[in-house]
């Protein structure tokens, strides 16, 4: 799970109004449509935005690697905000925000970028078929028809690229497989009290492009994953920030898991795995075991870089260690987010996202 | 420390015994301060007003797209630009009216905005959550939800109806809430961006972009993108407001400085009396021990003191003064150059320490040789009362040379020099050098009235008057000086006057002036009155923006109407000239272009246009007052093919005259307020005039304050010296002369010395006011004024002048008239 700090117009604009839950996240949903168990899920429709829910996210992380076999990691995310319940209304008058965000991650160093748009006048938008979505100069474009799409699958094959200061990246992502759906059948809770969203991914995408690191291009292929999740009100009050974990694991297994942690110390835990042939495994809230191993000064947060993932129940135990311990993303609203190694009982490679180690 | 406190004390009873005199230095140093600190009191506020209009979302420091051509462009080029990875953020601008207010709606989008630009992200948006509606949402969310916010200043905002109340638009739209933001320029709402467009009438159209940053790998120029429609202005390049108003401030500054110079000379007289009268008084003091360090420490902290207290006197009354004028000031800068400046003034306490300061310097140096001779008194020289007159004669060799150095000056800067400083140092000049003449001429002129008058008495008026012009000399150059720029000034105003309202009954030669408020329908607007029998033609008056060489140029397209060729004014004009442009050959140019450019009839001139850039001729020169930018007049199809963004809603209506009302309301009821605007020719003259009548009010106000100090500096004089005349005036009345008769020549002479003051003023005033039209107004405005001369004003203020000599005169005089016989004696029995 990815859940993001998307009430971010909270954030850029007034910092201080912001009190409740991380990036508001934890806010009233009254007005807004809400997540029910039992949805079915239809592409390419479900690729498109969803108007009614408060947040939605386009999600993208990729583990790459280039000739000499070093690893890199790229991000590439575009959020949508509604400021009011209902119906976005076109122009200006939309009351769609739109944010983006861009990573990537070498080795020994790591860029981010943001973008911010309104809805409404063709500065950032998407659409399902053909899947186009994108904000200012950075886009993740299908170039599929709905009617050629396998299943109705317009982003089985989509292009990414984005632009920051001192790098860029342009990718090919192919898969043939279809996207899979997280919890139970893609109702994905994130508390005891109930909260939850919507959430299907992509996990099975093949990589290839260049990324260009101070004017050096650089070919690259991997791999890379696909979250596509939206929701009106996905956190607790009194939860603050969590820990996401996107593994790809050996034989082409995958295996998502996350954490909620709440005030009082405790945590929510979730997590879904997936076979290669796409059959979906959700993992309850005491089959996971999340353990820190180390942390990182990043700017005086000390954040947990080095974890020890256990679910006894399928004999899996990993320690897992950051390509970059200083992947920190320096956008408006700041969070982790890297490429990562593990080893244990399973090894590969994945992404890791932390939010809500704030510095105080 | 005693003594010191001692010496004070017998220096201050001196003031005691002549409180005339100390209200005389006080008023004269207050006047001079109120003036001057009045006078950069609305520089300041104006300043003020440019500098937050021009950091208003970061004018200051970033760069914009504007575009190359008219007010405003399509959205779609935003998004474009966006696309292709340009940080810019849209704004659109313009004015609407509201409750007879004028107020400029600025639209911007807060989420692309850049972090720091200017007053709306920083200081606007983080007033901190808006709590009026106890929501405690951000304003930034405020905005971008409906009915989103309109941030003003508390002023703007409290003479629009309050905080969250919305006004209705004269064109019938509503505005958001309105809420107080500080750092705001005056009479500007900020809201967002769509919701301005709704205001504006100009859906889908923005008026600029500020630049962050243009993309790194630029795979396609800003004309690539924009189709040349766009163009990079750079911050500094923006800040044509404080240029083009700069000519305006300098010449307030002028005459506050004016001012002030005859406010120091009163002071100067004061203190140069006051020394002389107390020079007695100071040689005893030495005689008794104080030091001539300690001394001359005493005077100039009593000095200090005096003048500082004067200068707070002073500084107050420059507010008052600046609180008065202010509307008159802000209303000509809107006018003239589309300024906005705030209607309450809100002053820096530097500023109110730079009027005292100004006060207690203007002191010290008027002060100056007095405070020398106190430092250097010889011990036991005799008192000479009447020393400080004799050395008036004596320096009236030393005034001619420096008349005459100036006088060099003035030439030489009239034949080699060019600019507006080079005008007033020209200005500076001839005025200092006429002051400086002035008691010599008067001497003379005394002179040689006294040898064509018969018999003793009458000789005795003309010898005494010159006796006594060097103790008013002061007195006289500061009526001299402030008599000649009024003459000056007021002779430019109604010059400009006449010429001004002649050039508009020619200019604004059509019945109706039609604008449509929204662009799409003006073809329609143009079409329903081209049908009408009782409208003769519809002419456009279509313009676009351009620069020539730098310069902000409109150029106004014109269709062929003897409305033109028979009215429009030239100033110059090849032949054919009217008939060149037509056919799209030549072009007209206004004065100012002509004047900046040094271009004549029959000069090439190009004209960049996005359209394809073109080479004409000057066919003509016309005069285009009032414009701070330049003009071109080209044929109306030409401004089409060349500018494919000009503004095209404006028409001017030939009708005939008794079918105006006529075609007015049925104009209006067809088409609605809210799309079209239509306005006779006698309301735009009226608007013209009175545009140019406050323009010239804070002009003519300080010329009359400045006249009341020169009268205050005169009776000052007379009055100080009134003591100082006993002994001429008791020999006379010892020889049988009645006190009535001597008091009465009293009156006469002060009136003589006025008149012919008032008379040498005349033909200096003249020459200020040629120095004005012809020199200062061509290099402020770029525009050059016949003289004309008005005898009817110059006869008003010489009766003004004798009215204040008489007045001045006439305490001393009934004084004397009154003064008991034993004080006449006494002045033979004095010790002299």
């Amino acid at each position: 799970m990815n859940v993001r700090a998307v009430l971010f117009i909270l954030l850029v604009f007034a910092v201080p109004a912001f009190a409740q839950g991380f990036a508001g996240l934890g806010t009233d949903a009254e007005g807004y449509s809400t997540v029910e168990p039992g949805r079915t899920f239809s592409f390419p429709v479900d690729h498109g935005p969803h108007e009614g829910f408060r947040i939605e996210w386009w999600y993208v992380t990729a583990n790459l690697e280039d000739t000499d076999g070093n690893d890199y990691g790229l991000q590439w995310t575009l959020f949508r905000q509604a400021l009011a319940p209902g119906e976005e209304g076109e122009g200006w008058e939309s009351s769609a925000l739109w944010m983006g965000h861009a990573g990537l991650t070498t080795g020994e160093r790591h860029f981010s970028a943001e973008k911010f748009a309104r809805g409404g006048i063709g500065q950032a938008d998407v659409t399902a078929a053909p899947f186009e979505a994108f904000i200012d100069d950075w886009a993740l474009t299908g170039d599929i028809a709905a009617e050629q799409a396998p299943d109705g699958d317009t982003m089985a094959e989509v292009a990414v690229n984005a632009t920051g200061a001192d790098f860029s990246y342009a990718m090919t992502l192919t898969t043939e497989r279809a996207p899979v759906l997280q919890g139970e059948a893609g109702y994905s809770v994130k508390s005891d009290a109930g909260q939850a969203s919507y959430y299907y991914s992509q996990p099975f995408y093949r990589a290839e492009g260049t990324i260009t690191v101070d004017g050096e291009a650089i070919p690259v292929t991997g791999t890379a994953w696909l979250d596509r999740e939206w929701s009106s009100q996905p956190l607790a009050d009194d939860q603050e920030g969590w820990d996401w974990f996107s593994l790809h694991l050996p034989g082409d297994d995958k295996l998502m898991l996350f954490q909620v942690r709440s005030e009082d110390g405790s945590s929510y835990y979730s997590g879904t795995w997936f076979t290669p042939d796409g059959v979906a495994t959700p993992l309850a809230n005491d089959a996971i075991t999340m353990t820190p191993l180390g942390t990182t000064d990043i700017d005086g947060r000390l954040v947990p870089t080095q974890w020890r993932l256990e679910i006894p129940s399928r004999d899996f135990e990993i320690t897992t260690e950051a390509l970059n311990p200083q992947s920190w993303m320096a956008t408006t609203f700041a969070y982790w987010e890297g490429p990562i190694r593990f080893s244990g009982t399973h090894e590969g490679k994945g992404y890791l996202e932390m939010t809500g180690y704030d510095s105080d | 420390m005693k003594r010191h406190l001692w010496t004070l004390a017998v220096l201050l009873s001196h003031w005691r015994r002549r409180p005339f005199q100390l209200m005389t230095l006080v008023i004269g140093l207050a006047v001079a301060t109120a003036l001057w600190s009045g006078v950069q009191a609305l520089n300041v506020q104006a300043r003020q007003s440019y500098d937050q209009a021009a950091r208003l979302i970061g004018g200051d420091a970033f760069a914009s797209l504007r575009p190359t051509n008219g007010t405003n462009f399509e959205q779609a080029l935003y998004v474009t630009l966006r696309r292709a990875g340009w940080d810019v953020s849209p704004v659109i601008e313009g004015d609407v009216r509201i409750a007879d207010r004028s107020i400029r709606i600025v639209g911007i989008d807060p989420v692309t905005l850049p972090q720091g630009a200017g007053p709306i992200t920083r200081d606007a948006l983080d007033d901190g959550p808006e709590t009026a509606d106890g929501s405690g949402e951000s304003r930034a969310v405020r905005l971008l939800t409906a009915p989103s916010l309109a941030l003003g200043d508390a002023e703007t905002v409290a003479a629009l109806g309050g905080v969250d109340t919305r006004p209705t638009l004269g064109n019938g739209g509503q505005l958001p809430p309105l809420v107080v933001a500080t750092s705001l320029p005056p009479e500007t709402l900020v809201t967002d961006v769509g919701v301005a467009q709704a205001l504006l009438d100009q859906p889908g159209r923005l008026s600029r972009l500020i630049l962050t940053a243009a993309p790194e790998t630029r795979s396609q120029s800003l004309a690539d993108l924009t189709g040349g429609a766009l163009e990079r202005v750079e911050p500094d390049d923006q800040g044509d407001l404080e240029r083009l108003t700069d000519s305006f401030h300098l010449n307030l500054t002028a005459f506050g400085f004016l001012s002030f110079l005859v406010g120091l000379f009163i002071v100067h007289g004061a203190i140069g009396l006051a020394f002389e009268q107390r020079r007695p008084m100071l040689r005893t003091m030495r005689a008794c021990g104080v030091s001539a360090r300690a001394l001359t420490a005493v005077m100039l902290l009593e000095l200090t003191t005096i003048s500082a207290l004067a200068g707070i006197i002073g500084t107050v009354a420059g507010y008052v003064i600046a609180s008065a004028l202010l509307p008159d000031v802000a209303a000509s800068l809107r006018g003239l150059y589309g300024a906005r400046v705030a209607g309450e003034l809100s002053l820096q306490p530097s500023w109110w320490l730079a009027g005292v300061a100004i006060s207690v310097i203007g002191a010290l140096v008027a002060a100056g040789s007095s405070l020398y001779r106190a430092w250097r008194l010889p011990l036991f020289a005799t008192a000479q009362p009447e020393a400080w007159a004799g050395a008036e004669a004596r320096a009236r060799r030393w005034q001619l040379a420096a008349a005459v150095f100036l006088a060099a000056i003035a030439i030489g800067v009239l034949l080699q020099a060019s600019g507006l400083v080079a005008g007033f140092v020209l200005m500076g000049s001839v005025l200092l050098a006429a002051a400086l003449l002035l008691p010599s001429a008067l001497v003379g002129l005394l002179a040689i009235a006294q040898r064509l008058v018969r018999g003793p008495v009458a000789q005795w008026f003309f010898a005494d008057a010159r006796q006594q012009s060097g103790g008013l000399s002061l007195a006289l150059m500061a009526l001299l000086l402030a008599l000649a720029v009024n003459i000056g000034v007021g002779t430019m105003v109604d010059s400009f006057r006449q010429t001004f309202t002649g050039w508009l009954d020619q200019r604004l030669a059509a019945e109706l002036y039609v604008g449509a408020r929204d662009p799409a329908r003006a073809a329609d607007i143009a079409d329903w009155l081209e049908t009408r029998n009782d409208v003769d033609a519809v002419l456009p008056v279509w313009d676009a923006e351009t620069r020539y060489r730098g310069f902000p140029v409109e150029v106004f397209g014109f269709s062929n109407h003897p409305t033109y060729s028979d009215h429009w004014p030239l100033l110059a004009s090849l032949p054919d000239a009217w008939s060149e442009a037509e056919a799209g050959r030549a072009v007209l140019i206004s004065e100012q272009l002509a004047r900046r450019f040094a271009l004549a009839p029959g000069d090439p001139i190009d004209i960049a246009a996005p359209g394809g850039d073109w080479d004409g001729t000057v066919a003509a020169i016309y005069s285009d007052y009032g414009n701070p930018r330049g003009q071109v007049m080209i044929a109306v199809d030409e401004l089409v093919a060349r500018f494919p963004h000009a503004e095209r809603g404006n028409f001017a209506v030939r009708v005939a005259p008794e079918a105006v009302d006529t075609v007015m309301d049925d104009l209006t009821a067809a088409f609605g307020a809210g799309t079209v605007e239509v306005v006779d020719q006698r309301t735009i003259k009226d608007i013209s005039q009175r545009i140019f009548d406050r323009t010239f009010a804070v002009t003519l106000a300080l010329n009359t304050l400045t006249l009341i100090v020169a009268g205050i500096a005169l009776l000052a004089s007379l009055l100080t010296l009134a003591d100082a005349r006993l002994p001429q005036l008791a020999p006379l009345w010892a020889l049988g002369l009645t006190r009535r008769r001597l008091a009465a020549m009293e009156l006469i002479k002060a009136a003589t010395l006025a008149l012919l003051t008032a008379l040498l003023a005349i033909p200096l005033g003249l020459a200020v006011a040629w120095i004005l039209t012809n020199v200062i107004n061509v290099e402020a405005f770029g525009w050059q004024l016949p003289v004309y001369a008005f005898p009817e004003q110059w006869l008003r203020l010489i009766v003004l002048a004798l009215i204040t000599a008489i007045a001045a005169a006439a305490w001393p005089a009934l004084s004397l008239r009154r003064m008991p016989p034993t004080k006449l004696l006494k002045v033979f029995a004095d010790e002299r």
